[in-house]
This record gives C-alpha cells, structure tokens and sequence, in this order.
C-alpha cells in the first residue's frame, strides 16, 4: 500500500500538521521526532509547533479519551509521543520567551500511592501546553506548601483515589485558607471516588471527572483569572 | 472439588460475599496516611471485628484485609519487606473467625493491583508484577485462606499475572475487575472482552466479575454484559453502595440498605452468582441483602431500564458492548496492519 509509504519530508506545512495529529494519535513517537524537526528547519518557531501542531493533535486525543472512543493505553501513548516533540522544543521555547499558558503543580495527597490518574493529568496538561510540577504521590500539607511558595503555580492540583484518603484535600484547602493564600490559587481536585458536589464541600475550584476535562477546566479557569486581573488594573 | 468455596458453589444457587473493607475501618479510626494493612499486627481486635460483623450479617465469603498488601503498595509504606508477615496475620485472624462461625464461611485472601502501569506502557514487567502478586498469594495461602481474591483490577495485563501467581502457588481464585470508565475499565476492557479473556487463562478462575466502578447501577450493567457473553464460569457481583458524598468531614455512601437489597435481588436476576458489595457497604447493608436474597423469588433478567428505574441511572449512555456506541476511534492514513 502506497499509504505505509508516507515520507514526512515530501509533505507540505498543511499535510504535515495533518499528518503529525494522526501519528499523535497513534502514538507514533518517532514520526513525532522527524516532524518536528522538520517543522522547525522550515522555520516555525517552537511555539506554533507546539500550539498548531502538538498541542492541537493532542486536543483530538482529549476529546476522544473524554468521549470513551480512546482508553488509558492509547493516551499513554500518545502522551509519550508527544513528550518527545516537548523534549526538542523545551529548550527552544525558553530562549525565545515563548508565552506560558500556565503552571500547575500537581500531586496525589498524603497517604495515597496510586499516580496513574495524576500522571495521566500531567501528560495531559502538558499536551496542552502547560508547565506542570509533579510532587508524586503521598503529599503532606507541607510538601503542597513548599511547592506553592518556590513555584509560584497559577494551578494546584489535587488527587486522591481512595475514600480514606479523599478528605485530605481538604486539609489542604483548609491550610490555605489559614495562611490566607486560598485565592492565590487555582484548585483543582480529582480522582475515581470524588464527584462534583465533593469538590464543592471541601472548596475546591473545580472537580474535573478525567485528565481531559482537567485540561479544559485548567484552560477555563486560567482565562477567567487572566480576565479577571485584568479588569481590576 | 475440595476447596470450600466450590463446595457452597455446589450446594447452593446464590452466596454472599462481604461489604466495604476501607469504609468499615475508616469508621473504626484508620486515618488518612495509615495503610490499613498494619492495623493486622497493631490492631487485631479491630480487623476481628470487621471479619466478625460481615460473619454475622450472613456473608458465606469474606476478604481478608490485605488489598495493599503487595510489595508495590507496601513499599510506600516502607513495608515492602512486611508482605509475608502482615497478609499472614490478616488471614490467621480470618481464619479463627471463620472456623468458629458455626457455618461454612469462605475465607479470600484479597489483593488488589500493584497501582503501577505494566510494560509495554508502563514500567511494570510481566514477571514482576507475577512475582509481587506470588509472594502476596504464598503468604495468604501460609496463613490459612481458602481461595485467593484478586479485584479491582483495570488492565489484562495485570489481572493475567496474578492468574499466574495463582497457578504457582496452587490455589483457587476468583477475580474482579473495576469498569469505571464509561463502562469500560480505566484500560478500556468491556464486560464482554473480560469473559474472552477469562476463558482463555489456562489457571481458570472459579468465579470472576466485576467490583466497585461507579454506582449499583453501572455495576449490573456489567453483569448483563458478563451474562450476555457466556460465560462458562461463575458471576461475581460487588457493586458500591451509591456514590460518595462528603458530610462534615467524612464521606459517606448514599446507597441506604433498601437500595443494596434491591440491587443483590437484580444481580442475581441478572446472571451473578457470588453477590457483595464495595465500598460503602456496611453490616446493615447486607443483612437486607441476605434477607432479600432468602425471601425473594428469582425474577426475569432486567432490562436497563428496569435498573435504572429501581437503583438510578447510569453513567454513562453506552459500556461498549452494545450497537450504539460512539464511533470508533479515528483511522489514520498510515496503513495499520
């Protein structure tokens, strides 16, 4: 079949970012590679390789994991695919001061070990063009804390997977709302236990119901702030 | 035929199994941060008294305490090297309960998933998570468990290497899956790709099925998917008692008693044959369940409507088994074998 054929090189700009959306989606981390260095010898710069053509295919990717058409596996792997078109275009990025669409630091709260959720969210985030400080898994209060002051996020993100371990999200909420830095931040919660009303009772920002939702909440949230802040100058 | 659980499967049409392990301890002081599988050694009276309560609302099938207790779980704890000592003492503890229930109760040894995401995808090796869930069987086995319990597992992968470990340590088992995601598990495994799955193990389990996920509702969803398919074993059903819901400072399912009740009624009219629940189910949901299950008569198998009508509805429109499901994933131009 002369489609197995396809050479990258040979396309022009319009078939390649086509061309890239598909391998993206099939998680093709090579063809990822060569496209985007193609992309980059023809003179795009790093930021629209990442927003027209990564952070676009992997919207697709979101959708369809968010619509149940893509699972998990198939996300992993078009997140891995797209970690390495972000691992050329990182350093690239912060020479040319390529605008931030926003950070987020991110960990499973304390006592709670399971990360695949959150690492999905992480990928997921990135995919979309976010910078994202993954604490891991087993946070204390004091680990988010740190984080927060030393990054500066415009995003804190919370998950917990367990029923026991699900109210230390609000501790968290709670301690920050001690410190009064509760408003500094945007949070956001999730997990297989929480639901939307669960968010709303601990004073979470949003629940987001999988790592694509979390994406558009992010998204959503950042801009509403950005508005918001711009109003007020 | 001479374990204990085939022996009930023989003799009787239904069995009940037990409810929420975390919830139960969560009630009983376990914080946020504690692995629940300590309290075996610091806490016996405790774990005695959530084995003695499922004993004594009528469970014939109880799980040990010791769904973290893997090396992989543990090892968050700095107990990596407790695996033999902490799901021993879960299951000696099971074990003197059980012989003194008067009846034949089933003592499972649980384990849950090691939480890591298995290679190619993932780092976790096949051999492994087969060694991992190995050395959990031996010592569940060693302190006295009548079968092995796998659950709440998520990907094929995972839940073929614990049948392996099983098959090394010569026990019976049975096995769960959690279908979370539009009724699919977080893998992406439909009810009837498990039962394909199943029926190709060459350790065959003697029961499998589906627990916790989202909801009653969802979970016999999954039952009829399972039924549907044909299976040549065995139906577990171990659905949650509702949703949960946070009230001043702790959670709570919404599923009352009578709804679990309404819900063993369904999954035995659906095709189940092994019925519990997850999480959220207390003692007093599943002595309505056992009162239900002894003074009703079997029904029709349910249609979707009749679930969603009697439990609520489901979370999702489809669970990937039926004609209108959403498209399918998106065809590249690249040829995909």
């Amino acid at each position: 079949m002369a489609d197995d054929e396809i050479i990258l090189s040979e396309l022009d700009d319009e078939e390649l970012v086509a061309q890239m959306f598909d391998d993206l989606y099939d998680g093709l981390k090579e063809e990822i590679e060569e496209a985007t260095h193609i992309l980059l010898d023809r003179g795009w710069t790093p930021y629209d390789v990442l927003t027209k053509a990564l952070v676009g295919g992997m919207k697709v990717v979101g959708d369809d994991f968010r619509d149940g058409i893509l699972f998990v596996p198939e996300v992993l792997l078009a997140a891995n695919a797209m970690k390495a078109g972000m691992t050329i275009l990182k350093p690239l990025l912060a020479e040319t001061g390529a605008p931030r669409v926003g950070k987020m630091v991110i960990g499973t709260v304390k006592g709670d070990i399971h990360d695949i959720g959150k690492n999905l969210v992480s990928m997921m985030m990135e995919g979309a063009g976010f910078e994202v400080v993954d604490l891991g898994i087993n946070n204390a209060v004091e680990k988010y804390l740190d984080a927060l002051e030393t990054e500066k996020p415009d995003i804190l993100g919370m998950s917990a997977l367990l029923t026991t371990t699900m109210p230390y999200m609000k501790v968290v909420i709670d301690t920050l709302k001690e410190k009064g830095i509760r408003e500094d931040y945007i949070v956001l919660v999730g997990g297989a236990p929480l639901n939307e009303e669960f968010g709303r009772a601990i004073g979470a920002d949003a629940y987001c119901r999988d790592a694509a939702v979390a994406v558009e909440t992010a998204k959503a949230q950042v801009a509403r702030r950005h508005n918001v802040g711009a109003g007020a100058r | 035929m001479t374990d204990a659980l085939s022996r009930l499967l023989e003799t009787r049409d239904w069995l009940l199994t037990d409810g929420a392990t975390g919830t139960n301890l969560f009630n009983m002081g376990l914080t946020a941060g504690d692995a629940p599988e300590m309290w075996n050694l610091d806490h016996p009276e405790r774990i005695r008294a959530l084995y003695q309560g499922w004993v004594d609302a009528g469970s014939d099938i109880f799980l040990t305490n010791t769904f973290g207790g893997n090396a992989s779980r543990l090892k968050l704890h700095g107990a990596e090297g407790r695996v033999r000592e902490l799901n021993r003492a879960a299951t000696e503890i099971a074990r003197e309960v059980a012989d003194k229930a008067g009846r034949p109760v089933v003592v499972a040894g649980d384990m849950g998933p090691t939480g890591e995401i298995m290679a190619p995808m993932g780092t976790l090796t096949h051999e492994a998570a087969v060694e991992m869930f190995h050395e959990q069987a031996e010592a569940l086995k060693e302190g006295g468990a009548d079968v092995l319990w796998v659950e709440t597992i998520s990907a094929a992968e995972e839940f073929k290497a614990a049948a392996e470990a099983f098959r090394l340590a010569g026990m019976p088992w049975c096995g769960t899956m959690s279908f979370d995601t539009a009724g699919r598990t977080m893998m992406g495994i439909t009810s009837a790709e498990m039962v394909k799955m199943v029926g190709k193990l060459p350790h065959q389990p003697l029961a499998f099925g589906a627990n916790c996920g989202v909801g009653a509702s969802d979970l016999l969803r999954t039952v009829l998917g399972f039924a549907a398919a044909g299976p040549e074993r065995p139906i577990i059903a171990k659905g949650n008692a509702g949703i949960p819901r946070y009230h001043e400072g702790h959670i709570h399912y919404d599923g009352t008693p009578e709804l679990m009740a309404e819900y063993a009624v369904l999954a035995r009219d659906a095709g189940a044959t092994i019925i519990g629940g997850c999480c959220g189910t207390m003692t007093d949901h599943l002595r309505r369940m056992r009162e239900a299950l002894e003074s009703r008569p079997r029904g029709e198998r349910p249609t979707l409507e009749v679930i969603a009508e009697k439990l609520g509805g489901f979370s999702s429109a489809g669970d990937g088994t039926g004609a209108d499901e959403p498209a399918a994933r998106r065809g590249g131009r690249r040829g995909r074998g």
